[in-house]
């Protein structure tokens, strides 16, 4: 166990290594390291910052929702309104239609029930001169009866 | 047991260092082979015995502990320089990781001693954590291993080879005084000579009067030094002493290997024993010797207050 120059070998050695360390292993690891801390903090920060924005955006959404729901309710409201009024609009159409038809309709009945009695009445006439021969047996003037015929008939 | 002989022999050949040094002229240095000669002039030569290293005096170099001190601080600066060069803001893997909490670590035990601003104590609390631990670890090695390959190695079966850098105590000192070095450094940059000057004179006991104040200098001067120049040497025997002792304990339990099977059994539960007890004292000494440089740098750093 002898002290001797091993002592200032040490020394020496020491002075080196720790300069070593000062010059290239301390300040890349310390950095390297505080700047995975800044990162790590920033990211933490900008989870938080998404975590409110999303509640911002949840917000908005329920509120754009509730809007247009609202804004649905008077679209249908309106279309409502608005079908009815059409269907309104074609009763009326349809009754007046249905109205027109049967005056129409009416008309060409009267028509009809005048053509018919014009009809008849002519057939009429024919037949009561027929008869009228049939009965008389003998042949009479028409033109002389006809007036009397007319006048028969006229009264039908 | 390596090369046979009695357990002295065998104690005294694990404690004896590897030496380069100057032998000084009219040594008379016995051979290999018997016979000696004496030395015309001072010669520089591997001592062949303790007698011899002793002889060399301080101009001796203890080659073995200072080269696995050497080879143990490379170890630590080019893996913490690898780590060093990998280290970015990103996700960190494997040996980085452990690289970073060990840095880590250290820097919160500095901050939690230093409040200075000194960027020199952080790094040098690190190389002396690490580097410590990695000279304690040697301690590890079973006792015979290393010395057996350098026997090995060189061809002489009684090479001497000491492979635990803290169990030198020139290793230890000189870091020791190396710290102390510093100390003086930051306390005299701190505080200017007289203010060192002061801190050691009119410490621990002031009075009010100039005239009593003269009569307490010499007094405070010597209570100041010896406190002041214990601190290297307690720092510097600590580490040595602890390491000296478990690595007798282990050639004690590496004697026991050659006393038969049930012995040598018992010898191999103990020095398991004793090296699982032993990684708690290489960790706890480097731990130590680091924390009380910070220490003792935060008292250079210290501008004492008027007392």
């Amino acid at each position: 166990m002898n002290i001797n120059a091993t002592l200032i070998g040490q020394s020496i050695t020491f002075f080196i290594f720790v300069w070593f360390c000062l010059k290239y292993i301390w300040p890349p690891i310390r950095n390297a390291m505080a700047e995975r801390e800044q990162k790590i903090a920033d990211g933490l920060q900008a989870a938080d910052r998404a975590q409110h924005d999303l509640e911002l955006a949840k917000q908005k959404i329920a509120h754009e929702l509730h809007e247009a729901k609202q804004q649905a309710a008077v679209i249908i409201e309106q279309a409502n309104k608005r079908s009815a009024l059409i269907v309104d609009e074609a009763k009326q159409q349809a009754r007046e239609e249905g109205d027109r038809l049967k005056v129409a309709a009416q008309a060409e009945i009267e028509q009809e029930v005048n053509r018919a009695r014009e009809k008849l009445r002519r057939q009429v006439s024919t037949l009561a001169v027929a008869g009228a021969e049939k009965i008389l047996q003998s042949s009479i003037d028409v033109g002389a009866h006809n007036k009397l015929v007319d006048k028969l008939a006229a009264e039908l | 047991m390596s090369g046979g002989g009695t357990s002295a022999e065998y104690i005294k050949h694990h404690l004896t260092n590897l030496a380069y040094g100057k032998l000084p002229a009219g040594y008379e240095r016995v051979g290999e082979h018997g016979g000696s000669h004496v030395l015309e002039e001072s010669t520089w030569t591997m001592a062949r015995s303790p007698e011899e290293a002793s002889a060399m005096g301080f101009n001796a170099v203890h080659v073995d502990t200072l080269g696995w001190s050497i080879v143990t601080g490379l170890v630590f600066c080019f893996l913490f320089w690898r780590m060093a060069q990998k280290a970015t803001a990103g996700v960190p893997s494997g040996l980085l990781n452990f690289v970073e909490m060990i840095v880590e670590f250290i820097d919160t035990t500095v901050k939690d001693t230093f409040h200075y601003s000194n960027k020199l104590i952080a790094p040098m609390a690190l190389t002396i954590f690490c580097w410590i631990f990695l000279m304690n670890l040697m301690d590890l090695v079973p006792v015979d291993w290393l010395p057996m390959l350098a026997a090995k190695l060189t061809g002489n079966p009684h090479q001497y080879f000491k492979v635990v850098p803290t169990t030198d105590v020139n290793i230890t000192l000189g870091m020791a005084f190396t710290v102390f070095g510093l100390m003086i450094f930051f306390s005299i940059k701190e505080k200017g000579v007289m203010g060192f000057v002061k801190e050691l004179t009119l410490h621990p006991f002031h009075a009010s009067k100039w005239y009593v104040n003269i009569l307490l200098i010499p007094i405070n001067l010597i209570l100041e030094s010896v406190s002041l120049i214990a601190k290297p040497i307690s720092l510097g025997l600590r580490l040595f002493g602890n390491l000296y002792a478990g690595e007798m304990i282990f050639i004690l339990i590496a004697i026991m290997f050659g006393a038969g099977w049930a012995l040598g059994l018992f010898a191999g539960v103990l020095q398991w024993a004793w090296a699982v007890f032993h990684v708690l004292v290489i960790t706890l000494q480097a731990f130590v010797f680091m924390v009380l440089t910070i220490v003792y740098m935060s008292m250079a750093h210290d501008v004492e207050e008027e007392h």
